[in-house]
This record gives structure tokens, sequence and C-alpha cells, in this order.
């Protein structure tokens, strides 16, 4: 497969993906770590890539969804946005919408 | 090192008629970004026209932005 493929595999079989540096448990950048604590806060499931192990997905990713930074947020297969726009949808209630519809 | 001052001009410059405020420490940037042309717009897409004015300055000049779009109606009403 290629990193196109491969982005279109993880997108197609896991609801939310969060593509980030590090892990959710570590990581390694705090674009990145505010991303999972928004994710968690509203009790998404979510499968992480950490791009920094990955320097083709890394790359990749980023001409996928004409997006030049980290961390990127994609639930259904759609790009819904970076760090910053995950904060404004939470704070508006739709990051919580979006979660719920993956149930 | 980038200043606040250097990306307030770069957007300005890349999207015409907009007006920004920036602040930051060379390193991390806070920017909010007021332009007509959002209107109509998605969010995604406000952000995707910010990150086309900067071109390839987002890949090595600018470690890290956080900006809000806000069209001209929305920038009177949050004053």
């Amino acid at each position: 497969m290629n990193t196109n493929e491969r982005i279109q595999d993880t997108l197609g079989s896991n609801a939310i993906v969060l593509y980030m540096k590090g892990s959710p448990q570590f990581p390694q950048c705090g674009f990145s770590g505010r991303a999972v604590q928004l994710l968690q806060s509203v009790g998404a499931k979510f499968e992480s890539v950490d791009v920094l192990a990955d320097p083709d997905i890394r790359e990749g990713i980023k001409q996928f969804s004409n997006w030049p930074t980290i961390p990127q947020l994609y639930i259904k297969g759609e790009f819904v946005g970076g760090s910053d726009i995950m904060v404004e949808l939470y704070e508006n209630g739709e990051l919580q919408k979006l979660v719920e519809s993956t149930n | 090192m980038v200043t606040p001052q250097d990306i307030k001009q770069w957007i300005e410059t890349g999207l015409d008629g907009s007006q920004v405020e920036c602040d930051g420490d060379g390193h991390h940037f806070n920017a909010v970004i007021v332009s007509p042309d959002f209107s109509g717009k998605s969010i995604i897409q406000q952000h995707q026209m910010v990150y086309s004015a900067l071109g390839d300055k987002m890949k090595a000049e600018i470690h890290a932005l956080s900006m809000r779009t806000l069209t001209p109606e929305q920038a009177a009403q949050g004053d």
C-alpha cells in the first residue's frame, strides 16, 4: 500500500482517528496533548497515529487534507480540523455531537 | 527570529482586506484574523485560506500558530 492507501485504510476501519505527535499517554507537543484531552473529555474512543514514528505518514497526511499542521482529527473518514477548530467545536458543543454520531 | 509583526504582515499581504492581531514569543503565536472573504466559508476553509497566505513559511519559520478566524460581522458581535 502507498501512503495515501494506508491513510484511507486507517480512516476506513476507525470511526475516530487522531493523527498526532506522540501517544495519548505521552503527547510530544502541546497542541497534540490538548487534542487528546478534548477527545477524552467528551468520552471519545479513538485511534491515534503517531506521525513522529512514520515520516511518510507525517508528510502524507498534510497533503491528504491540504492542512500543514498536526494534530488532525478525522471522524467517519472526514477531516474535522486541527486543535484550534477542535477547541471551538468543543466550546459550542459540536464535538460532543460528532463523537456521539459514531456510536 | 519571527516576530508577531511578521506574521501579521504576511497574512495581511496574502489575504486581501484582512486585519490581523497577533502575539507570540518567537516560537508559539496566537493570531485573530478578520476577513470579509471568510463569509460563507467553513471554518476548515477559513483556516486553509490563512495557511495558504502563509505558504511555505508554515513549514519552515513558524513552529506553532493558533488562530481564530472571524468575519467582520462576527468580530463586531464579539466586542
